[in-house]
């Protein structure tokens, strides 16, 4: 074996193994289990960042076993997985300091960060996968290790929603897992590749190809939350805040819509998709996902359930995105994977704090709270403004690339969707916003716990501010080399690319 | 591998003191053994005349690589077993003819693992009913005592139909050698009327839908350690028979046969997992899941012309044989620390027993057939035949299976995650009680991830080309 085969597995190893370690940890030994955790991450991130360097000088890393004859076990470094993977390594980094702070006092705190960090092992397990089998292992070890993150409460309600969650997410991979094998039956090969690997087949057997991506897509989006398969998501957040942040910026739902690309791109390749009239079908679903999900936001009384739509609704963009055929759309798409990740991970983590520290859940409690903690809701703000999709924040970028590309390709009425979208976005966020900055603060918090000397806990805020001046970033210096939107700009021409 | 437990049988029955000891050598070697066997076979099948006398005259000896994973999965289990059995048994009393009868259990499976003969086969099979029989009547309370006398009743029934058709195929063709017999059969009537009556035999003895009546009582008032024998070894051999005759007498019977079998498989494997769904008690769940895994072996019979069929059907009995055992002993450490296993009062045991509960949680992953799992890879054989034989219905139920069997493995599981009320009571167990069910749980988790070097070791062939292999000795 050498290096660049048996790096990739390094990669995994370096959550995977502290999580284990983490079960055998007796309760009070915080420390330790703090310390393995956070370097486990920090570890992650600098291979991820030298897998990416290096990989930028040409270096192909892969590593290979066979699960079944004919069948391997694949982990690849491709200029998207490597983009999935950063993103999700450094978010985890973030949000493993963050959770650290969150669950000072909670109890069962050694399962929590082993189940945590074996989510995090399956993101980038599904972000490394070098074909829908390997895909499918991590995404049904992502499912099964979320689960005890979501009932992590142990109330009624919690686990009322983690039987939800199981109930759409094991049909959704089963749905998945006969695809893949029918698939598989039909083409023979399960490869990830530009271009994607059944275009010698379509002209044979479009029918059934057809009726296989319908199924994929269906298993797949399900963890997209795509409508009507996103039940389980309002539900879900239900979970710890960490969790929350975890689930909706990197881990379960990323994974959902990094699925849809792979089938788009990798599988079918776009302009089968196209075609086949496969991907007009998904806009028309990621469309009406988009304003469902809007309009459901609007009627929310509880902050997290209210950010969980708006998750519903913004993830839909990277399906849309990818579904529309323009190269400028894709990127959009892809480059919203980060942007999305990093506004929503920041308006959880200021969710979370507000419960934490205040007692807050609801959003009539929100009423000052910009008085109390001006920080944490100059970060939600700055991310709320970001998910109207204002200029210059990072939502802007992405309805932008979005709506040029769709004009390109075509579809008109994209725009419209972008311009009605933002009016929801706005609907739902600017009274919050309002409410928190321009109304008195009330007498006492639900809840109060008083910090000397900083509004909340450090623990929590720096990660909070860290994401969001991430989020302001990449939409301010979007094109800078390096950024985020440079790099989607180069996934997508590889795969536009013949 | 038969006469070592046998020897061993004896000295425990002399000597009760030594029989611990003598089983923990006795699980040893036969896994040695056991491994070394797969290990011969895997490049050809072998074969052993007792005494030197031949076919037609003396008792043979036949392994290929089948036998082989039997005997393997037999080893492995009863191993796990040996070393949670001994803290189990001081603690609980159980009566020490639990090591003489395991031990003749273990001959019995090894001998009808490797007969060549259906009347040999017959003899194994009526000792290891015996055995098991004698078994699940340790459990002492009246329940078990019933439970083993209703499993003795349905299983003289079945050994005499299966006995008769013996004597059929005797009566007309003068063999009894399962080679002579492939080579011999030739339809008929007489041959038919065997067939169904050995298939009936065997069906009620493996518990297939609907004659699994005296399955779930008898498996479940069992004390621990024989339930996972029971549900992870004993059910398959009838099957492993029925594949015998399947393999080679049988081999151009009508497909109507084979699909009624595979139907019969599908019901059990719904009605299975409903009943564990519906089912209040812990080990009586696992028993109906072991209804519902056994109809999954069953749907090999319609699927005989698809190539890889055996390879699934094989790997699922070995990851089942794991993961079921697994199951069942954490099944029986709680309800040893509970001293009940109702599945309503479940909420306490999360804090008390974190590691058994994992070992069930890890055996559930695997029954349940997701990746990286046996199971996973035998499921996904499986339905990888089924769409190759054009059979689309098959594949469905195996899907539908594995989602019930995730509804009630969470039933159970769900309950790791309720409030605490501080709970202290309960009997203490034993380190080894503890981790023996969530080693051989990791063992059937990853045994997916070494499946592909198994496969080839295995390597059976079709059904249909498979008669071949049996004709060659």
């Amino acid at each position: 074996m050498t290096w660049p085969q048996i790096l990739p597995l390094f990669v995994l190893g370096s959550s995977l193994v502290p999580g284990l370690i983490i079960f055998a940890l007796p309760e009070r030994s915080r420390n330790l289990r703090s310390t393995l955790n956070i370097s486990g991450a920090i570890l992650k991130l600098v291979l991820v960042v030298w897998m990416i360097w290096k990989s930028g000088e040409g270096v192909h890393y892969e590593f290979r076993a066979a699960l079944l004859p004919g069948l391997d076990l694949v982990l690849r470094s491709g200029a998207l997985a490597l983009f999935f993977c950063g993103l999700s390594a450094l978010l985890w980094l973030v949000t493993t300091v963050y959770a650290v702070g969150y669950l000072e006092d909670s109890p069962h705190r050694s399962r929590f960060f082993g189940y945590f960090s074996i989510c995090v092992t399956a993101t980038v397990g599904a972000a490394l996968a070098g074909n829908l089998m390997t895909f499918l292992v991590f995404y049904e070890l992502l499912t099964l290790s979320t689960y005890p993150l979501v009932v992590h409460r142990e109330t009624d309600e919690a686990r009322r929603a983690g039987r939800v969650y199981l109930a759409y997410t094991l049909v959704g991979g089963a749905l998945a897992t006969v695809g893949t094998l029918w698939l598989y039956k039909v083409t023979g090969t399960l490869e990830f590749a530009a271009g994607g690997t059944v275009a010698p087949f379509i002209d044979s057997h479009a029918d059934t190809l057809t009726i296989i991506f319908v199924i994929l897509v269906i298993g797949i989006g399900v963890k997209a939350a795509l409508v009507p398969l996103h039940g389980w998501l309002p539900r879900a957040m239900i979970a710890p805040a960490p969790v929350s942040a975890l689930l909706h910026a990197v881990a379960v739902v990323k994974v959902g819509a990094f699925g849809l690309m792979r089938i788009v791109f990798s599988i079918y390749g776009i302009d089968v998709a196209i075609r086949q009239g496969l991907a007009q079908g998904l806009a028309i679903v990621a469309a009406i996902t988009i304003l469902y999900g809007s309009l459901r936001a609007l009627t929310q009384s509880n902050l997290k359930r209210l950010l969980a739509y708006s998750t519903v609704s913004q993830l839909s963009f990277v399906a849309l995105g990818i579904s529309l055929g323009s190269s400028i759309a894709a990127t959009g798409g892809i480059v919203h994977l980060v942007h999305q990740g990093l506004m929503k991970i920041t308006l959880f983590f200021a969710a979370g704090i507000l419960a934490h520290t205040l007692g807050v859940r609801e959003i009539r409690d929100m009423k000052g709270a910009g008085c109390r903690m001006p920080w944490t809701m100059a970060a939600f703000t700055l991310c709320a403004f970001g998910m109207i999709g204002v200029p210059p924040f990072a939502g802007f970028v992405t309805k932008w690339y979005v709506g040029v590309g769709a004009v390109d390709a075509g579809a008109s009425w994209v725009v419209w969707l972008l311009v009605a979208s933002s009016f929801l976005n706005a609907m739902y966020f600017l009274p919050i916003l309002y409410n928190a900055w321009f109304d008195a603060p009330p007498t006492n918090w639900p809840k109060e716990r008083t910090f000397p000397g900083a509004e909340t806990s450090l623990v929590l805020l720096l990660p909070t501010l860290f994401t969001a001046a991430a989020a302001i970033a990449v939409g301010l210096f979007a094109s800078i080399p390096y950024s985020p939107l440079e790099w989607a700009q180069l996934v997508t021409e590889r795969q536009y690319s013949p | 591998l038969i006469v070592a437990p046998l020897a061993a049988a004896i000295i425990a029955f002399l000597a009760p003191r030594l029989a611990a000891g003598v089983a923990y050598i006795n699980a040893v070697l036969m896994a040695l053994a056991a491994l070394g066997l797969l290990n011969a076979v895997a490049d050809r099948p072998l074969t052993y005349a007792l005494g030197d006398w031949g076919a037609p005259l003396g008792i043979d000896l036949y392994a290929d690589s089948l036998t082989g994973v039997m005997v393997v999965a037999t080893s492995l289990v009863i191993l796990a077993v040996t070393f949670y059995a001994r803290d189990y048994l001081a603690r609980t009393g159980t009566g020490a003819s639990f090591w003489p009868l395991t031990f003749f259990l273990h001959a019995a499976l090894n001998g009808l693992f490797l007969s060549a003969d259906v009347f040999n086969l017959y003899v194994t099979l009526e000792l290891l009913s015996l055995s098991a029989v004698a078994l699940v009547a340790l459990g002492n309370e009246t329940a078990a005592v019933a439970a083993a006398l209703r499993y003795l009743l349905a299983s003289l029934v079945a050994s005499l139909a299966y006995l008769l058709g013996v004597a059929f195929l005797y009566h007309t063709y003068g063999v009894l050698d399962l080679s002579a017999l492939a080579d011999a059969a030739s339809g008929g009537t007489t041959t038919w009327a065997a067939l169904g009556l050995m298939t009936a035999g065997l069906a009620v003895k493996g518990a297939l839908f609907p004659v699994h009546f005296w399955l779930p009582g008898a498996h479940s008032e069992a004390p621990t350690p024989v339930s996972a024998l029971l549900s992870g070894l004993v059910v398959k051999a009838p099957f492993y028979v029925l594949l015998r005759l399947w393999l080679g007498p049988f081999h151009d019977a009508p497909q109507a046969v084979g699909d009624m079998l595979g139907l019969l498989g599908a019901a059990a494997i719904i009605w299975g997992s409903l009943q564990a769904l519906r089912q209040q008690r812990l080990k009586m769940l696992v028993a109906y899941s072991t209804v519902a895994q056994i109809g999954y072996l069953f749907l090999l019979f319609p699927l005989t012309r698809a190539a890889g069929v055996l390879n699934a059907v094989t790997v699922f009995a070995l990851a089942h044989a794991l993961a079921k055992a697994a199951m069942f002993l954490a099944a029986g450490n709680i309800l040893f620390c509970l001293g009940h296993d109702r599945i309503q009062e479940l909420d306490r045991i999360a804090g008390r027993l974190p590691l058994t509960l994992a070992a069930f949680g890890i055996a559930g992953v695997c029954i349940m057939g997701l990746p990286p799992s046996g199971n996973f890879v035998a499921k996904w054989l499986l339905i990888e035949a089924a769409f190759e034989s054009g059979a689309w219905g098959w594949a469905v139920v195996v899907i539908a299976g594995s989602l019930m069997s995730a509804a009630y493995v969470f039933r159970v599981v769900g309950h790791a995650f309720t409030p605490e009320h501080g709970f202290e009571g309960g009997v203490q167990i034993t380190p080894s009680m503890d981790r023996v069910p969530f080693l051989i749980s990791l063992l059937a988790l990853l045994l997916g991830l070494i499946a592909a070097p198994l496969l080839e070791v295995i390597e059976l062939p079709a059904l249909a080309v498979g008669t071949a292999a049996v004709h060659a000795p």
